[in-house]
């Protein structure tokens, strides 16, 4: 009854406003005051912007630059290690895990696809600097520079040695993720990389709790598996893993020559030191030339199941945007619209917005998921190819050398060799 | 000898090779990106005019409590006794009492002003964002009081969670130079 007053009451006064004050439209017209009562500001703080975001890419290049001078020329573990406490405090801790490099294709992917949105400079030198550096040194980067990568690193307890076709079957699990969230940033449905990134909630201090759990457990896995994150799931650490392989330098393990001592082989936690080949060894496993090319023909196989696979999965993937999802939704449950607590079903009835407008954009977005997930699929497809193919090259080699993709550079091994300049 | 160092020469030039035309696919990206990057740099923003005060401002934030917060546009206020963003629609009586206030946190401070108008200042601290107070006055006042990130607050997510889940897509990125939306003349509402 009270309530029923009440409106009855507000409309009676919105009437008489809107009668007396035709052209004022607000409903209550703001007072004049006769006891001189001066009303507040509004505050609104600015954002961080302005130079510190500057500051931050210039903190960003100091930091690879030193860690390329502590991997390549100075030789110091010791160096890399402070220099990976320091990027915690700083670009973990202080920055709060935002700006990263981690994530940031994801920007460039989307400017690209979304005529609206621009990268701003700092966020594209983000993106550029880390893979420049690993052109030039080496994956610098994850060995100092990369907030997630030093939170690992320095909880590596007792890491196991992973056999190698576990190793590599996970590695792929990357390409997949960066498939993926290329695939989402594109159709600008998400960013799930930033979205899924296990640390930043414990940068935070401050997550939702499956995050936090996800999060530690990572931490807990990576006392016994070092550096979960970076080998296995890291989409960022495959854009530097192909720079790396055709540095111009790289962390080499002794200072000049290898005497073959084996010292370091049990040093590295990542399984990134490659062994020498013994070619007595290979010579009785058969020419691998045979299945060289058999496989080398299997890959438009695997690119074209893989394009199937996407293509297969594009419903699924494409309810993940937010109109897709709506329309679906109210396609299979008319009844929906008199659920009042669905809020996007209540909002978009209210917005006025008509099913048909919404169910063309579905289909528009699904057709982007559609050619989209093909690609990604037969992405997929021939790196799992490449990767067959791999496994049946052997390189000569003599020496304990870095496996140029795979070494972090975190310098470890270099600690254990006994070779002096 | 000289076999061994005619393969290694092969594979460093392949690996020079590969390696330059590495670098001219990241430069033709980073061009790409250039020619349509800016030099500001994007913030989070709420549209208000476009909020329809769901409530998810204050459950989705990656921040506890959210960096979104009610802000009071004094331009717009009607100054009520009867605030419809301040009581409940069915409040026993017009007091300052916990039971006739809208917001679940008593964030809002009423003060008297001069008969009968009475200020409301909306305590930071304690707002947690969750437009209760915005709804009451957008749909029975004037709409001063709308929801707005807080850029002391925010962390400039990448990807603002709260933008995602937003109904009415009414979080959208914004010049960081002009990062707020306050609501400061009525006729400014582009729908009117």
């Amino acid at each position: 009854m009270k309530r029923k007053l009440l409106y009855i009451f507000l409309t009676f006064i919105f009437c008489i406003t809107a009668l007396t004050s035709y052209s004022q439209q607000q409903r209550f017209p703001k007072p004049e005051f006769s006891s001189g009562y001066e009303q507040p500001d509004v505050v609104t703080p600015e954002p961080r912007s302005g130079g510190f975001e500057y500051l931050d890419v210039a903190v960003l290049l100091v930091v690879l630059s030193l860690a390329a001078w502590f991997a390549l020329r100075k030789r110091s573990r010791q160096g890399i290690l402070w220099l990976s406490v320091f990027t915690l405090v700083y670009f973990g801790f202080y920055r709060n895990g935002c700006i990263c490099s981690v994530g940031s294709f994801q920007n460039i992917t989307l400017s690209f696809f979304d005529a609206g949105y621009s990268v701003s400079i700092s966020t594209l030198l983000f993106f550029l600097l880390p893979l420049i550096f690993a052109l030039f040194f080496g994956r610098v980067f994850c060995a100092g520079a990369c907030p997630l990568g030093a939170i690992q690193d320095l909880l590596i307890v007792k890491p196991l040695s992973l056999p190698k076709w576990l190793n590599k079957t996970l590695g792929l699990i990357p390409y997949i993720y960066l498939a993926l969230a290329v695939l989402f940033a594109a159709t600008g449905t998400d960013f799930i990389v930033c979205r899924y990134d296990p640390f930043v909630g414990i940068f935070r201090m401050d997550a939702k709790f499956h995050m936090i759990v996800l999060g530690i457990s990572f931490l807990l896995m990576g006392m016994f598996v070092a550096r979960p994150y970076c080998r296995f799931l890291c989409p960022y650490g495959v854009l530097l893993s192909w720079m790396s392989r055709f540095s111009k330098w790289h962390l080499t393990i002794t200072p000049s020559l290898c005497i073959k001592c084996k010292l370091c082989t049990t040093s590295c936690p990542f399984d990134a030191i490659d062994f020498p080949v013994n070619e007595k060894e290979i010579v009785q496993s058969g020419p691998g030339t045979k299945k060289f090319i058999v496989y080398a023909m299997l890959i438009p196989l695997w690119i074209v199941a893989g394009a199937f696979v996407g293509e297969r999965s594009h419903l699924y993937l494409s309810r993940a945007n937010q109109n897709v999802y709506l329309a679906e939704l109210l396609i299979s449950d008319p009844e929906i619209k008199n659920d009042p607590d669905n809020i996007d079903v209540q909002t978009f009835l209210e917005s006025g917005k008509t099913m048909e407008t919404l169910v063309e954009e579905a289909e528009v977005m699904r057709g982007q998921f559609k050619t989209g997930s093909m690609i990604a699929g037969g992405f997929i497809g021939l790196v799992i190819g490449l990767t067959l193919i791999n496994t049946t090259v052997f390189r000569k080699r003599q020496d304990y050398v870095p496996h140029r993709g795979n070494c972090l550079s975190c310098g470890r091994c270099m600690d254990y060799c006994p070779v002096e300049k | 000898m000289e076999s061994k160092s005619k393969s290694k020469n092969r594979r460093e030039f392949i690996q020079s090779g590969v390696r330059l035309s590495l670098a001219l696919a990241l430069g033709s990206v980073s061009g790409l990106a250039l020619s349509r990057s800016i030099k500001d740099d994007y913030v989070w923003q709420i549209d208000p005019f476009e909020c329809t005060q769901c409530g998810r401002c204050a459950t989705d934030c990656v921040m506890t409590p959210s960096a979104v917060k009610c802000v009071h546009a004094y331009d717009l206020c009607g100054y009520c006794d009867l605030c419809g963003g301040y009581f409940k629609p069915d409040a026993n009586e017009l007091t300052t009492a916990a039971e006739n206030q809208l917001c679940p946190t008593a964030a809002i401070e009423r003060k008297f002003i001069e008969e009968p108008y009475f200020e409301y200042i909306i305590n930071e601290d304690l707002c947690i964002g969750c437009a209760k107070c915005v709804k009451g006055c957008t749909s029975f006042g004037n709409g001063s009081l709308h929801l707005q990130i807080i850029h002391d607050i925010c962390l400039n997510c990448n990807d603002c969670s709260i933008a995602r889940v937003c109904p009415s897509d009414a979080i959208k990125r914004v010049k960081a130079t002009e990062a707020y939306n306050i609501k400061g003349d009525f006729t400014e509402n582009p729908e009117s």
